[in-house]
């Protein structure tokens, strides 16, 4: 039964993650590109998590926390370049 | 002129990501982790610190020398394999034992933990000797 959910759940994160990819492709401005890959990035997040939970493993719990900070930092820094032209002062 | 929100975030996120990194340093070679990841970790927090203030601000709150840094680093790891040889094992021989620390309790230590602070120390250095260097180039 859990399992079948859990398979469900990843199915429906990876449509998920085609639709933003779409609109990486599409999007008609760069912050909207910018938005739709930070929003990849949480799907992933999203989808690892459930994989651990469909593979009854603790193991990927570190690898969620090291994209979780690497994804906060590379979105912050493509935003002050957009904003200012120049990540560090 | 430093931006109010990012400030406010970078306050708070900073010692989470620190934290983070030393728990990876001091949980690697039984489990996924270790002073790569650490070290990487440590440097993205600082880099996060470079983003919201700026070159100097940084320079005069860390007066580090990123070079020096990676010396060290190396130092400590050649030195961790050196002891084995000192003592007549092969290269890189490790072995471990458990103490018992006051308020902690019984830990296991490892000289892979002293390999794994090098590394740290090497990784932590050249990604910000890296990153600092683009940021002076890019004036």
């Amino acid at each position: 039964m859990m399992e079948t959910l859990t398979f469900i759940i990843l199915i429906i994160i990876s449509l998920s993650i085609a639709l933003c990819m779409i609109r990486v492709y599409k999007g008609p401005t760069t912050p909207d590109r910018v938005i739709a890959l930070d929003t990849v990035a949480v799907n992933v997040l999203a989808f690892i998590t459930v994989l651990s939970m469909h593979l009854n493993t603790e193991m990927f719990f570190d690898a969620v926390l090291v994209i979780a900070v690497i994804a906060f930092v590379g979105t912050i820094a493509i935003a002050k370049y957009l904003m200012k032209g120049d990540i560090i002062e | 002129m430093i931006s109010l929100i990012l400030n406010r975030i970078a306050r708070v996120v900073v010692h989470i990501i620190l934290l983070f990194s030393i728990f990876m340093l001091f949980k690697g070679h039984n489990e996924p982790g270790g002073g790569f990841i650490a070290g990487l970790m440590a440097a993205v927090a600082i880099v996060l610190i470079y983003i919201t203030y700026d070159l100097k601000t940084v320079k005069k709150l860390m007066p580090v020398s990123y070079p020096a840094m990676i010396a060290l680093g190396l130092f400590f790891a050649a030195g961790t394999g050196l002891g084995g040889v000192m003592l007549g094992y092969p290269f890189l021989t490790q072995t471990f034992d458990y103490f018992h620390i006051p308020l902690i309790g019984e830990i296991e230590l490892a000289t892979a933990l002293s390999f794994d602070i090098g590394v740290f120390l090497v990784v932590v250095g050249a990604t910000l000797l890296i990153i600092s260097t683009l940021g002076e180039g890019s004036k």
